[in-house]
């Protein structure tokens, strides 16, 4: 189902946590809700989930107006950063919790919850765990069966805050994966909240990007990457050397290739695999020196210093693979000519 | 016992009022309606009546039912007994909250439980056990009297029985603190070289004294305050071994309102000021 | 019998913790028991089945019971109002509720008889507008009771109510529970071992209580006589084997409500896997 939030704001006090947030989802897609701590991230799903109200603004889900339905009525399934499992209640009554809470009207008979249950259960691989209680499972578990239970009341929404937050880098990477794959099946229109950037770009079909309470960029992972709205985003979302173009000597930077002809800010943002090094000759006048270098992995990060007459010292990051880069013999100390292939400029 | 003598963070009461899931306002102010007419009819109504009776004959009434003999008598014995029991259950909680936390033995949790008997003994049987061993018929009785020392219906017999009382206070507000706390900065002060007195003035001490002063403030209370125990081991002789809670029973049954109410109103007063010290202590504590 | 420490001091401490703990405690509470011995089991059954005995029992624990109930279910509105809502004064009242912990029996008893006997302030009130005499009755010894249980189950209940997961409340609206339902079916579940448990210091400490409850008791044999005040009784008619016998029983049943005590903490802790 579709999401539409129209002109959302929220004061905690004098502290606007939420300024006017225009945002429509589309259904099926999978968003994440990027920014730094304390962007409002968690206050917009938190006022999706009817948790929290807005203090003006309306939230439509499928087009229909739930600003004034309270959490129980909205139709959304939620899951807690610390995922908020009943603890005096097995992992299948948990599950089945939802179900049974239903009025009697609408509750499905025994034989339907257990089915159910047992249905979601295998979904997120855990039956075998049904009768233990949340405080005899790992992280990675109780996150699965925090999503068993959100799913069991078939919410028209999920929302997700921080999934990934409270555990371990290698489950971390495992549930992504499985995350994405899951959302691929069942396709419901899920929302996560996150501070991470590579969390984002991995798992989201869509990026929302948020900052002091507004929406910096909304779009696709390789949208955001490839073309960010400003400044913020473009530093925000990977690596990226900055040029202030007004207190650095540009010469250099435009042997580098850079382009000022057209030049449509003061500030300059290159990724380091947007810098191509090539080794001097020997009687280059080149300024830029090779400082040292880094492996991560596939990838060698490459750490240069412009020294030099003209304009201060300044540091700049370059990335390229690991066999380019052995092919380049370079020493440390060796200086290097750089070339820029693609440049964001801002103001 | 436990949960009452446990100080508890007044700021985290403080700290949680915004809840997202808000009750119904008539819910809301109908159990604060309850809650508070509850507190109010058991707990301010009592407090002011002490007051209001102990000045109802006036306030010279008050003082000089005061300042009648054996009224400053038993204020004098009450304060002996406290000065008595307190240091020496304090020194035992210290000592047994270090064996306790910071060894591995055995029997260790039947230690623990050990100590907190005196709770779970009724005030009167407390006062039975020592009339049982000191009294006339009692088993060191013959003794006792062969040599001319008194100990049930005197001084002494009453200070046991308190002491007997008021015994896990102190080593009750210790023990879960010194565990939680851990030994890490005691052997770190040790590696430096310092000697284990010092150690323990120098580290334990500063970490543990706003739990030391709750536990003297709750034994001392209960040692000044002590009624049941201390009635079976008195005689009720006046002018020598009333206590003054004691005091104020044997007036109150003598139809002497406004002496034994002007006895109350000093025991209200020591409550009162213990709530005041016990929640600024509780401050105190949270901000360690 | 230490291991591997290099912390001084546990021979001094052990020993001196032994050595008070034997003396003060554990010989005293002993001669109760060695005491007893000295009877035979027919003397015994003998004291302990007289009527009088045995409506002492019955009004003791069933006033402690009463008052028990009473004291768990108001207590637990007051923990919930204290740590939940807040309200001009919520501070001072918390602070209030130590009040009976902090006076002394003996003024609390003075106070409690004065109030409720039939000329007092309320004891007339009841009596004009009900009819119901509270002192020098059951009723009265409940009162007493009340007033001394409510910080067992007030500072029991709200410290878990304090720590309780606001979001196990939002998971449970989440997932379409009605207010109602998330109280019943998610927090009281949280809550009730606590309460259970002060409730049970409540009840032990209020079979045992003296200082309180004489006064309003009145004492009337058969009515309003507690076990505690016939113990002492016995003691002033000189039947030490009376007041022993009476004495172990209570000691006795006591001990069984603390291990019961004890019990219901490991079943809390089994129930939410801490072990």
């Amino acid at each position: 189902m579709s999401i539409l939030l129209s002109n959302i704001s929220k004061n905690f006090g004098t502290f606007a946590a939420l300024d006017h947030i225009n945002l429509e989802i589309p259904e099926g897609e999978l968003v994440a809700l990027l920014g730094p701590s304390g962007c409002g991230k968690t206050t917009l799903l938190r006022i999706i989930a009817g948790l929290e109200s807005a203090d003006q603004g309306r939230v439509l889900i499928s087009g229909q107006d739930r600003t004034d339905h309270d959490v129980s009525q909205r139709g959304i399934g939620f899951v807690f950063q610390h995922y908020a499992l009943f603890r005096h209640m097995t992992v299948f009554e948990n599950v089945a919790f939802g179900l049974r809470v239903k009025p009697r009207r609408d509750r499905p008979s025994n034989d339907v919850i257990t089915k159910k249950v047992h249905a979601l259960l295998e979904l997120v691989q855990l039956d075998w765990l049904h009768d233990r209680y949340p405080d005899q499972l790992s992280g990675g578990q109780r996150q699965r069966i925090a999503l068993a239970r959100a799913l069991a009341v078939e919410p028209a929404v999920l929302l997700l805050d921080e999934p990934f937050g409270a555990l371990d880098a290698s489950v971390r990477k495992d549930l992504r994966q499985w995350l994405r794959n899951l959302h691929h099946d069942l396709n419901v229109t899920s929302i996560f909240v996150t501070h991470d950037q590579e969390e984002a770009m991995e798992v989201a079909s869509q990026v929302v990007v948020l900052n002091h309470g507004r929406i910096e960029q909304q779009g696709s992972p390789s949208d955001i990457y490839d073309h960010p709205a400003n400044a913020f985003v473009s530093r925000f979302i990977g690596q990226t050397n900055i040029f202030d173009m007004e207190d650095q000597d540009t010469d250099w930077l435009q042997t580098a290739g850079l382009s000022t002809a057209h030049q449509k800010g003061k500030i300059v943002h290159v990724r380091p695999h947007d810098i191509v090094i090539e080794k001097s000759s020997a009687n280059s006048d080149a300024f830029v020196t090779l400082k040292d270098w880094q492996h991560l992995g596939a990838l060698i990060r490459i750490e240069l210093v412009k020294t030099g007459a003209n304009g201060p010292a300044a540091s700049v990051y370059a990335e390229m693979p690991n066999d380019q880069f052995k092919r380049l013999h370079l020493n440390k100390g060796d200086k290097v000519d750089l070339r820029i292939r693609h440049a964001h400029w801002f103001h | 016992m436990s949960a009452v003598t446990q100080p508890m963070n007044p700021a985290k009461l403080v700290a949680r009022q915004q809840l997202a899931l808000q009750d119904a306002d008539w819910v809301r102010w109908s159990l604060i309606a309850i809650a508070v007419s509850f507190i109010g009819l058991f707990i301010c109504l009592p407090l002011g009546l002490v007051i209001v009776k102990a000045l109802s004959k006036g306030v010279e009434a008050y003082w000089a039912a005061l300042s009648e003999p054996d009224t400053l008598a038993a204020i004098r014995l009450t304060l002996l007994t406290a000065l008595i029991t307190v240091p020496l259950n304090t020194v035992f909680g210290v000592a047994a909250a270090w064996a306790i936390t910071r060894f591995e033995f055995k029997g260790k949790s039947l230690l623990t439980t050990l100590i907190d008997l005196p709770f779970s003994v009724s005030p009167v049987i407390s006062g039975l056990i020592f009339v049982l061993l000191f009294g006339a018929e009692g088993w060191f009785g013959d003794w006792l009297i062969a040599h001319d020392v008194k100990i049930i219906f005197a001084a002494s017999g009453i200070i046991l029985a308190t002491v007997f009382i008021t015994f896990p206070f102190v080593a009750r507000q210790l023990i879960p603190l010194m565990q939680e706390m851990g030994s890490q900065e005691e052997e770190a002060a040790l590696s430096l070289g310092a000697s284990g007195w010092k150690t323990f003035c120098a580290v334990t001490l500063p970490n543990i004294k706003w739990a030391l002063l709750y536990g003297v403030l709750l034994c001392n209370a209960r040692a000044m305050g002590e009624f049941g125990a201390v009635s079976v081991v008195s005689g009720h002789i006046r002018g020598l071994t009333n206590t003054l809670p004691l005091h104020v029973e044997v007036n109150y049954n003598e139809y002497n309102i406004v002496g034994a109410f002007a006895g109350a109103s000093i025991l209200a007063g020591l409550a009162v000021v213990t709530l005041v010290l016990k929640t600024v202590l509780e401050w105190q504590q949270a901000k360690r | 019998m230490s291991r591997s420490s290099i912390m001084p001091g546990f021979r001094p401490t052990i020993g001196f913790t032994l050595i008070y703990l034997s003396l003060i405690v554990l010989i005293p509470l002993s001669t109760l028991v060695f005491q007893s011995f000295q009877l035979n089991w027919d003397d015994y059954v003998h004291i302990i089945t007289n009527k009088r005995v045995l409506s002492s029992f019955r009004v003791s624990f069933s006033t402690a019971l009463v008052a028990a109930l009473i004291a768990g279910f108001f207590g637990f509105i007051v923990a919930w109002v204290l740590v939940r809502y807040s309200f001009f004064g919520k501070q001072f009242f918390h602070a209030l509720i130590d009040f009976p912990f902090a006076l002394p029996t003996a003024v609390a008893g003075i106070v409690l008889a004065t109030i409720f006997q039939p000329s007092g302030f309320l004891g007339k009130l009841l009596i004009d507008t009900f009819g119901v005499q509270v002192a020098f009755k059951p009723l009265g010894i409940v009162m007493a009771l009340i007033f001394i249980s409510i910080p067992f189950v007030v500072r029991t209940v709200e410290p878990v109510l304090l720590e309780f997961e606001t979001s196990m409340e939002e998971a449970a609206s989440s997932l379409g529970a009605t207010r109602w339902q998330v109280f019943s079916k998610v927090i009281f579940p949280n809550v009730l071992p606590a309460l259970l448990t002060g409730f049970a210091l409540a009840f032990a400490r209020g079979v045992g209580e003296y200082g309180s409850v004489i006064f309003i008791a009145g004492n009337i044999p058969y009515v309003s006589e507690i076990v505690p005040l016939l113990i002492v009784t016995k003691l002033e008619q000189f039947d030490i084997e009376g007041a022993t016998a009476i004495a172990l029983t209570m000691l006795v049943i006591s001990f069984v409500l603390l291990l019961l005590i004890n019990l219901l903490q490991f079943w809390v802790r089994k129930r939410s896997g801490q072990l």
